[in-house]
């Protein structure tokens, strides 16, 4: 038996085990062994009851005995047993014979008197493999308890035997095992030796290097020693360094003075301000004492923000305007070395009861003339703003200009559509007599053509009051100005677009010629040249120079602004100023460009009327603000200096009255006077 | 027109500078690390002149940097240093995952560090010009130096920055540089002319810090990095222009008496030391015995004309000075313990004064309350219980007061439980035309040597004098009124005797007093307003900007005029 024990043993733990350290092996002989008994326990338990032998080892010999002489084994193995179920066999044998299922004929009856009658029912089983009844022997059933308990199936295991340390740090005088020591404990280890070897050879080669002593604290030395005083960074050249901190001051103290703590309101407004947009930071507080001063809850804060400011800031070198403001006034010559010029109201010429739109002085300039909307025109005695008559005309008077030939005593009065010249009568009774002699000798032509104005003279009671001559235009006139010669007369009678805005009459003749075949634009205003045959049209935005000999367009002059009111041209002829309701006087210099070579913006509202001087260097121009500004506008001979701009004097008189103020200017033809009208009613004299 | 067309944006101002984003590329580093590089190489953006040019047509905001600037720190060694830095925590993550702990405590070990020396050298060619710069590190290593040791940064930089704070502050007191103090609600500025420059700083209120959520420390720590190597190379070199130990060791009496005191107080002898040089109480040993305050005398050389003045004034000012330096000397002051203990020991010290304090409150304390010889006692509470008659109980602001006024005030004013006087910047200079509180005209007259008690006597006795005279002209107009008002009824009645007379009447002409001085002054006026009516428009523009601060100005003044005013009666 025991020599078959051997063999089983090496049979089943090489089988199962194939190649392990014997030690090993051994003790999973051991622990295997038990565990096979434990399961051939269960499957063969038939066998067991007829085996006398307890321990295990000869168990399993005795089990392979008996299944050799008696096999009834079934070999289908571990499957569902159900599946044979509907079949007489329940497997094969290991002759791969049927094994059929033992004959039951018991019934429910029978069964429960086997119940009732069987001592042994409660320990018989039905094998599941065989379907046979088997009777469980004592031992059986003692294990099956003894399992069914949790303990060990084998009753003589001590599970708690007595531990031994072997491995204590008490000293033994003999060793564990007592297995001689292995051959390489004596022999210094090859591979060790080639990585120390390796070590060496990297640290005599300088690659590992022992490890440095780690500095806690940083050393400082005097790093300036060497330094160069001129030394300055390539890259500075475009270094800005960082502004300092602003320093506090009184406001930020502890204890400020009163006034500089916030009020109730201030305290208010700058709560709810933006961070940004406050001008403190913080809120001015005091304390009685030092103690009382708490921790400042933005310190950090301030001092990041300054960190940020520093690194993420963009920096830009800005030139602070560090100019005084008074070296930002242009330096002009003083006006009093630019005498003479107005200064000072000297006369008011009332009489109108409503606003003068337009007013004009004789070539002698004894005489004033006055038209206003109250229908009537009146005539003044400069010297003394006597009115000495006063014609009434049927309409509204939008413009009068007194003859600018000395010789001849003509006034032209416009009002609605009509053109009236008239005869005042004043002066010299030559004068007067030759003038109306002048056109009382007119001669009708033999060809008679069609006129776009008919001519009329005036008789009876308009001719006692000084009517000459009457021109009745197709749409209304707005402006009438004379040639220099006093021989032509240009009328404006504004419409968009329309070909016939302007008309120029010649009083001589009785003539009238429409001098465009198109006007472009609405024509504000008109006005010949003094000395060369040129006409001036100022349209919304630009003015053009005509001449009128060639007959074609010479120039146009962009003015620059939105709407030009007025025009005026220099007695030189080669500089024209003109005012615009946009608030802007323009001057250009024909020479120079056909911009404007200056643009003054001396007014606050609308410009009404501009103006030159006859011989002396000044012009005037009126605007709604109630204010008449007198220039100094010196031109010079030398065509290259440029003409001298210089504002001489504001003079202020007029009442502004419907948001209009001085609606017309004009020199003295001698003297530096300026007269004006307003929308008050009055003219005034300013000397 | 022959030639190739040039494109557009590549020449001119588009290729001087680059954006933040380009530049970080072309470094190949982290924002983290580029933002660390600019601020420890001090590169800052720059605002181009024309930014639509720079940003290639387009408008949005964007942060340009020099393209100069930045390659300049291309060949920055740190950069490495931070690509070494960058890999190491790769490795270092490495090894965490793979459980290695001998591998993590190696790197550890071999944790690549850099240092800044030669980036302080390169910033700041000279010394001067580190001195120069040097306000943001001192303000920024003395708030650092009071965070609390937990958190926030490393325990380190703290007792870093501590360290070269107090080394800074005994400099100060040996070089006795401080010129002003100021007690502000943000804290307590100090202003010290160290070198010929001007350098002002400001320590927060010894209270615990609520740390704001919305700071990133990591900026402040870098900045802190730099401005601890840039403190101490520059304390360095100031303790050697004072023929000073570096690291500052006590003199041998100051040493003596810290081995006697308290030494079992502190477990290492190393902290005991660090405490007791921060105390300020004790002069620091020199590698050179000193010489007595040498007192450097300004040579006189022979000069004419404005060069005699300006070195009379300078001769003035340094008296004056020296004056100032020794503005305490003799005098003993004792401080109570509610009082800012260290800010006041450094001012008295600053100032030549001597300086105590209770043995409990702090280690360095040189002589006891008890000591008879103590002339200033300052305590910042109502009342106190015992008092020593041969001394001046007064409240702290006194001493910033006097440094700040150069002179010693008078007491009085600062008594305990007294109302103290406003404590005003010693910052601001008053050019002509701002607003001067009152207190500051004050002080301006004592400075000058007048007794102000007196001479407010003198005006108040003067005034009633004045409304005596007032009074009395007021009777006399009386009289006259009384006078004119009977002759006009005198002519009444004449009138009326004469019954109806003339309606229109010959007035005498009046002769109107021309006043030329007046008619001049319009006259300029007038010419004013014509000549600014022709100015350009871009100058008028400038004008009436610079008028409308001016304006301002002069508002805001008055606005503090009146309400001092106001305030001066309630």
């Amino acid at each position: 038996i025991l020599d078959n024990t051997e063999y089983l043993y090496k049979m089943c733990v090489f089988e199962s085990f194939p190649i392990q350290s014997r030690q090993k092996q051994k003790k999973l002989l051991h622990t295997g062994m038990s565990k096979f008994t434990l399961i051939l326990t269960s499957l063969n338990l038939q066998v067991l009851d007829k085996c006398k032998i307890f321990s295990s080892v000869s168990l399993l010999v005795f089990i392979t005995f008996s299944v050799r002489s008696q096999d009834i084994r079934n070999t289908v193995g571990n499957i569902p047993m159900e599946w044979y179920k509907d079949y007489p066999h329940i497997g094969y044998d290991l002759d791969g014979k049927k094994l059929f299922k033992p004959i039951r004929n018991k019934d429910e009856l029978d069964e429960f008197l086997d119940k009732m009658e069987n001592p042994d029912y409660w320990r018989t089983v039905q094998d599941k493999m065989t379907g046979a009844d088997i009777r469980l022997s004592d031992e059986q059933v003692d294990l099956v308890h003894r399992l069914q308990q949790g303990k060990f199936g084998d009753v003589n295991f001590n599970e708690y035997e007595p531990a031994i340390d072997f491995f204590s740090n008490e000293v033994m005088i003999h060793p564990v095992t007592n297995r001689p020591q292995d051959k390489r404990s004596f022999i210094p280890s090859l591979i060790e030796k080639e990585k120390v070897g390796k070590l060496v050879h990297a640290i005599k080669m300088g690659w590992i290097k022992p490890r440095r002593p780690k500095e806690t604290t940083p050393q400082y030395y005097d790093l300036w020693a060497k330094e160069d005083p001129n030394s300055i960074l390539g890259r500075h050249k475009m270094h800005v360094p960082a502004p300092k901190m602003k320093l506090p001051g009184h406001e930020e103290s502890y204890n400020p003075p009163p006034e500089y703590l916030m009020s109730e309101e201030e305290r208010l407004a700058w709560e709810q301000q933006d961070p940004e947009d406050r001008k403190l930071s913080f809120l001015p507080q005091k304390f009685a004492c030092l103690r009382a001063v708490p921790a400042y809850s933005r310190f950090i804060h301030e001092r990041f923000e300054r960190c940020l400011d520093l690194y993420l800031c963009p920096r830009q070198r800005k030139m602070r305007v560090n100019v005084n403001p008074e070296d930002l006034i242009p330096k002009l010559p003083k006006p009093k070395d630019l005498q003479p010029f107005p200064t000072t109201q000297s006369l008011v010429y009332r009489g109108h009861s409503s606003l003068v739109r337009s007013i004009s002085v004789s070539p002698s300039g004894q005489w004033l003339v006055s038209g206003s909307d109250d229908c009537t025109v009146r005539f003044w005695e400069v010297s003394t703003a006597r009115c000495l008559k006063t014609v009434e005309v049927g309409g509204a008077v939008k413009g009068v200009a007194w003859n600018p030939n000395p010789s001849i005593c003509l006034v032209a009065v416009s009002y609605d559509d009509t053109v009236v010249l008239l005869n005042p009568g004043l002066g010299d009774r030559l004068v007067c007599t030759a003038s109306d002699q002048l056109i009382s000798s007119y001669e009708e032509p033999e060809e008679v053509k069609d006129q776009l104005v008919q001519w009329a003279v005036a008789e009876g009671e308009g001719h006692e009051q000084g009517h000459r001559l009457i021109l009745k235009h197709p749409k209304a006139v707005r402006q009438v100005t004379w040639h220099g010669k006093g021989d032509y007369l240009a009328c404006v009678m504004p419409d968009n677009g329309s070909s016939l805005q302007v008309v120029i009459h010649q009083v001589s003749k009785r003539r009238t010629q429409n001098p465009f075949r198109k006007n472009k634009g609405l024509v504000q205003c008109v006005s010949f040249h003094p000395i060369r045959p040129y006409f001036f049209v100022a349209t919304q935005r630009y003015v053009r120079v005509y001449n009128l000999i060639k007959q074609e367009l010479t120039k146009k002059l962009m003015a620059n602004c939105k709407w030009i009111s007025s025009m005026a041209i220099h007695p030189g002829g080669d500089n024209v100023i003109c005012g615009s309701y946009d608030c802007r006087l323009a001057w250009f210099d024909l020479d120079l460009s056909t911009k404007p070579y200056k643009v003054l913006r001396h007014h606050k509202k609308a410009l009404r009327s501009v103006a030159y001087h006859r011989h002396y260097p000044l012009f005037a121009s009126g605007s709604d603000d109630g204010s008449v500004i007198v220039c100094h506008g010196m031109v010079y001979n030398d065509l290259l200096q440029n003409p001298l701009i210089v504002p001489v004097k504001v003079l202020k008189g007029h009442t502004i009255t419907h948001d209009l103020g001085v609606l017309d200017v004009t020199f003295h033809p001698t003297q530096p006077w300026v007269f004006s009208s307003g929308s008050d009613g009055t003219v005034r004299l300013f000397t | 027109m022959g030639g190739l067309q040039k494109k557009k944006y590549e020449s001119g101002s588009a290729t001087n500078y680059i954006s933040r984003n380009k530049a970080r590329k072309k470094l190949s580093l982290s924002l983290a690390d580029f933002r660390r590089l600019c601020i420890l190489k001090g590169i800052y953006p720059h605002e181009p002149k024309h930014k639509k040019k720079v940003n290639k047509g387009s408008t949005a905001p964007r942060t340009f940097y020099l393209l100069k600037d930045i390659r300049f720190l291309l060949h920055e060694p740190i950069v490495g240093k931070f690509r070494e830095y960058k890999i190491f925590v790769r490795k270092l993550r490495k090894a965490y995952g793979k459980a290695e702990w001998s591998g993590v405590q190696r790197m550890k070990e071999n944790k690549p560090a850099y240092k800044l020396d030669h980036i302080i050298k390169e910033r700041y060619p000279t010394f001067i010009d580190a001195v120069r710069d040097v306000d943001d590190a001192l303000s920024m290593c003395f708030l650092f130096s009071t965070f609390a040791r937990t958190g926030k940064c490393h325990v380190q930089t703290i007792q870093l920055c501590r360290r070269l704070g107090v080394e800074w502050m005994n400099y100060i007191i040996t070089s006795r540089s401080l010129r002003k103090v100021f007690l502000s609600i943000k804290g307590i500025y100090y202003q010290a002319e160290v070198l010929g420059q001007t350098i002002t700083w400001i320590i927060p209120y010894q209270f615990a810090h609520d740390h704001p959520t919305d700071v990133d420390y990591r900026v402040m720590a870098t900045f802190t990095e730099l401005y601890t190597t840039l403190l101490g190379f520059v304390n360095f070199r100031l303790y050697q222009t004072l023929n000073l130990v570096y690291p500052p060791k006590l003199d041998g009496q100051g040493e003596f008496s810290l081995k006697s005191e308290c030494e079992e107080d502190y477990a290492l002898e190393s902290e005991s030391y660090s405490e007791k040089l921060a105390a300020l109480s004790a002069s620091l040993a020199r590698t050179v015995p000193s010489v007595e305050d040498e007192e450097a005398e300004l040579d006189h050389f022979p000069a004419e004309g404005e060069d005699l003045e300006k070195m009379e004034t300078r001769e003035k000012m340094e008296l004056e000075q020296n004056k100032q330096k020794k503005l305490f000397e003799g005098l003993k002051f004792f401080l109570n313990r509610e009082v800012p203990r260290e800010s006041l020991a450094f001012v008295i010290r600053c100032f030549g004064g001597e300086v105590s304090w209770d043995k409990s409150l702090c280690i360095g304390s040189t002589y006891d309350e008890t000591d008879e010889t103590i002339t200033h006692h300052i305590v910042d509470r109502p009342t106190i219980d015992k008092q020593y008659i041969n001394r001046y109980y007064i409240q702290p602001q006194w001493v910033y007061d006097c440094v700040n006024g150069k002179i010693l005030l008078p007491v009085e004013e600062y008594f305990l439980g007294v109302t103290l006087p406003p404590h005003l910047s010693p910052f601001v200079e008053e050019s002509e035309g701002d607003y001067v509180p009152p207190e500051k005209l004050k002080l301006l007259a004592l400075q000058k040597g007048e007794k102000p008690q007196a001479e407010e006597d003198e005006e108040e006795e003067e005034e009633e004098e004045d409304d005596e005279d007032d009074e009395e002209e007021d009777d006399q107009s009386e009289d006259e009124d009384e006078a004119e008002d009977e002759a006009s009824l005198a002519e009444m009645e004449e009138k009326r005797a004469q019954g109806k007379s003339l309606s229109v009447k010959v007035t005498p002409g009046k002769v109107k007093p021309e006043n030329r001085m007046r008619t001049e002054q319009e006259e300029k006026a007038e010419e004013k307003r014509l000549a600014i009516m022709m100015m350009k428009k871009r100058e008028k523009y400038l004008y009436d900007k610079i008028m409308f601060g001016k304006k301002r100005h002069v508002r805001e003044v008055s606005l503090l005029r009146n309400s001092s005013i106001l305030y001066a009666f309630f």
